[in-house]
């Protein structure tokens, strides 16, 4: 013990500044714990000298969750990245955190398992950072997000201690700590290892795409299959930006007239694909769908899916800067807050891009622009709360999967009362009375009843 | 809202409350300690919004589950929370945490609450996570108040997830072994076994339904019948550990039903020691056995949690003087 891995260099500290959202903050020291007796010690050590920390997995977060505030000592789980044991009859894998999403998936296939949350990001997300923000994928509409995935975990507290939250029986005794956990962001400790949930590949699978004249048309589709009764494994949405930014980048098949396209997934037993694919069909078409193709090869349903989960690469080839938001709204307001999305861009003279989990109501407006521009910044602030009140106004919240890390903590007053703040407040200091797990994260300053308010030291967003 | 409110004071000015569902499931999470007068308090009933195109509900946490189901029902949805006896409250299912039987499939009901309302003991009106089907902001209260026994707030309003109702729900029978039906029958809404017999649930579309029950010559059955006895329980045990449990409950007497693949298992007995038993059964597996009813002298739970220090914390948190359903979840109590 004693001999975790530990960098203070100031331009590797650098790489530890920020995640991938557009807050940056300062580390102190950065360390690598390789077992969880490891992370027990580094978050000891830190405690002795009155030191924060944060967890920090790939570091694609988008909230500013793994950005070190006040001189926090960043605490890397990426060395720890053994699936420790997998059970393929009980469906069940215990994995350390710093395991990729795509490589648990990847390393259960031949099983005929997978992990189901799927984030875009998911080659290069870690386990224990999908548990930190409760991520979210296409195919977590159905199969829902990471919190319903997810078993149990060992975690170090605040404090150093070791405790098991959830286990593998279905209840445990007490409060669901597991529960409260999944999402906290880092502030309620630290996962060092998860039992998460495998699932079995369904047998039969298509994957649909519509084509549409307007982006209204695709949207009231989307809420048109819903209110029909139907929850697709899949329901996604592109506008025509990314339509045929993407087309360009890797050739999917997606029509570049389109000015709105859907990729739709049903999976299941053969009577209820079938008549689901139907039903998807008529009611595409009756909202004016040009065309409904139906992938059924794994060859032809990826090559759709590579379009979608190409998005953001493309983007990144084409645009300095992007900012990417998440929020989501009741599905049957889809239309309406879509249409603000696009007056709000025109407003700011912004490029907006739209790629999104449609089915969840899930929406994840994406601007694209140069940074270098002078007064830029200040556009794409100004349009961001205007994309949150245009949630809120539609009584939506304020994220869906990104979390509030810092990037959105100021706006949890509009979302919540006094009172609610207060009551999460409590539950956070339940788990971490000395406050040093990932500190000044998604909870706005004031929150505790008598707490006064001051902007997080070191950080600028 | 002006009920919460009231409820609200009602709450902060009183010394000690229990709070009421229907009373189906009273003894649950332990008694009440009645050594300060107690007031009762009932949360209101009513659906508040059914939005059958966003597939969720805004109802009121004393509304009984058969009032809910019916209206889901008449747009043709519903919202698996399977209480044995539907006079049962939404809040009152939510508050003990018991899963229904077709967990397996669904999910256990933590997964269905989207927003939760609750009165703590400070009389203060706290919501948590919102709406919408997902949701990251802020910390996750509707999965702590599940199962919570009514111990850091009372539940007076949800919003839960509906589903569609499938088009076809039948149970069979089946001679063949439970794990082997569990790997043969894509996503079963059910297995149950009893040690003689296994009944299998299944749901969805018809020619679905149809075509699995013949491939593997399920006999078409009534629902399996739930053991009756007057002390009864529910062990929580690894799904994986279901057989061995079942060779130690083999020389106990108590009836049992276990539901493969979740690891709940339904027990009951006559004899006034057979709960015990039961319970030694399942610590000896690694699992524990909450008991529902009956066996006024066995601990409601029977096991300390090993981070019962954190939960402790929590109550103190929601209810600093100890007032709602005082002598409930005995261990979460901090002592600092
Ligand atoms: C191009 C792109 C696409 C994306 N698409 C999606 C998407 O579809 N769905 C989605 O949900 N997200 C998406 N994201 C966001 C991001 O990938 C997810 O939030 C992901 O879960 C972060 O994982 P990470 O390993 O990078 O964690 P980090 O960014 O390093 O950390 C995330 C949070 O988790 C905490 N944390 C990390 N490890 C642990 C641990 N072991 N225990 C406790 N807390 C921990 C951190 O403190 C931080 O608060 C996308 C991001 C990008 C850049």
């Amino acid at each position: 013990m004693g001999r975790v891995r530990v960098r203070a260099e100031p331009l590797e500290l650098i790489l530890y500044q920020s995640d991938a959202g557009t807050a940056r903050g300062q580390a102190s020291v950065v360390c690598f714990p390789e077992s969880i007796d490891d992370l027990s010690f580094a978050i000891r050590a830190a405690n002795r000298h009155r030191v924060s920390f944060v967890a920090r997995g790939s570091g694609t977060g988008l909230a500013g969750g793994a950005t070190p505030v006040a001189n926090s000592l960043v605490i890397v789980m990426t060395r720890m990245n053994r699936i420790l044991e997998v059970d393929p009859v009980g469906r069940v894998a215990w994995v350390e955190p710093g395991v990729l999403n795509l490589d648990l998936t990847r390393s259960v296939r031949h099983l005929g398992l997978h992990y189901a949350p799927d984030p875009s990001s998911q080659q290069a997300c870690t386990i224990g950072g999908n548990v930190g923000t409760n991520a979210g994928g296409p195919h977590c509409l159905s199969a829902g997000v990471t919190s319903t995935h997810v078993l149990a975990a060992d975690v170090v507290l605040g404090n150093g201690e070791i405790v098991r939250l959830g286990g593998l029986e279905p209840d445990a005794v007490g409060y669901d700590l597991r529960g409260c956990f999944v999402g906290s962001e880092g502030t309620m400790g630290i996962a060092a290892s998860i039992a998460v949930r495998l699932t079995p590949d369904p047998p039969e699978t298509r994957t649909l795409l519509a084509d549409f004249t307007s982006v209204d048309a695709a949207a009231e589709t989307v809420s048109g299959i819903i209110a029909e009764g139907i929850v697709p494994a899949a329901l996604e949405m592109m506008d025509a930006p990314i339509t045929r930014l993407v087309e360009e980048f890797v050739g999917a098949g997606y029509p570049l007239d389109a000015e709105a396209v859907l990729l739709i997934e049903v999976t299941g037993l053969i009577g209820g694909v079938d008549a689901e694919v139907d039903a998807i069909r008529r009611v595409a078409l009756e909202h004016g769908a040009r065309q409904v193709k139906v992938a059924i090869t794994e060859q032809d349903r990826m090559l759709l899916w590579k379009g979608r989960k190409s998005a953001f690469g493309a983007i990144a080839k084409v645009a300095p800067d992007y900012y990417l938001h998440d929020i989501v709204v009741p599905r049957t307001r889809l239309v309406e807050v879509l249409k603000r999305v696009y007056e709000i861009a025109a407003e700011q003279d912004l490029l907006v891009m739209n790629v999104f989990h449609a089915g969840d109501g899930n929406l994840h407006p994406l601007f694209v622009f140069d940074g270098s521009e002078p007064g830029i910044w200040e556009r794409v602030y100004a349009a961001g709360d205007g994309i949150v009140q245009a949630c809120l106004d539609a009584g939506g919240v304020l994220s869906g999967e990104h979390g509030i890390g810092l990037e959105k903590r100021d706006y949890m007053s509009l979302a919540y009362s006094a009172d609610d703040l207060d009551a999460q407040a409590r539950l956070r200091d339940a788990f971490d009375p000395d406050g040093f797990a990932n500190p000044e994260k998604i909870l706005p300053a004031g929150s505790r009843c008598g707490e006064m308010k001051r902007a997080p030291e070191g950080t600028w967003i | 809202m002006t009920a919460f409110v009231e409820l609200a004071e009602q709450i902060g000015n009183a010394t000690a409350v229990e709070i009421m569902g229907a009373g189906t499931q009273r003894g649950i999470g332990g008694a009440v300690d009645a050594s300060k007068p107690i007031v009762e308090v009932r949360a209101p009933t009513g659906i508040v919004s059914l939005d059958p195109a966003d597939m969720t509900v805004r109802v009121l946490a004393g509304t009984p589950v058969g009032v809910l189901s019916a209206a889901l029902a008449e747009v043709g949805q519903e919202c698996p929370l399977d209480p044995e006896d539907s006079a049962a409250t939404v809040g009152g299912v939510l508050a003990c945490g018991c899963s229904g039987i077709r967990r397996i499939r669904y999910g256990p009901i933590r997964d269905r609450v989207l927003e939760v309302r609750f009165i703590t003991g400070q009389g203060r009106l706290v919501r948590g996570g919102g709406p919408t089907v997902k949701n990251v902001s802020g910390y996750d209260f509707p999965r702590l108040m599940v199962g919570s026994h009514g111990t850091l707030g009372m539940l007076v309003e949800v919003v839960l997830k509906t589903q569609p109702l499938a088009n076809k729900s039948s149970w069979y029978t089946s001679e063949l072994s439970p794990a082997l039906l569990r790997t043969s029958i894509y996503r079963p809404a059910c297995i149950a076994w009893n040690g003689k017999m296994t009944y299998v649930l299944l749901e969805g579309h018809e020619i679905d339904v149809l075509s699995q029950a013949s491939e593997l010559s399920l006999e078409p059955a009534q629902s399996p019948p739930h053991p009756i006895g007057k002390h009864r329980g529910r062990i929580s045990i690894d799904p994986a550990r279901i057989g061995s449990l079942a060779k130690r409950l083999e020389d106990i007497e108590v009836r049992w039903l276990a539901e493969i693949g979740v690891g709940t298992v339904h027990v009951a007995t006559n004899k006034d020691a057979g709960l015990h038993d039961a319970r030694l059964a399942a610590h000896g597996e690694g699992g524990w056995l909450l008991r529902e009813a009956g066996a006024p002298l066995l601990d409601p739970f029977g096991v300390v949690p090993s981070n019962r220090e954190v939960m402790g914390r929590i109550r103190d948190a929601f209810d600093p003087s100890g007032k709602l359903n005082p002598g409930r979840l005995p261990f979460a109590r901090f002592t600092p």
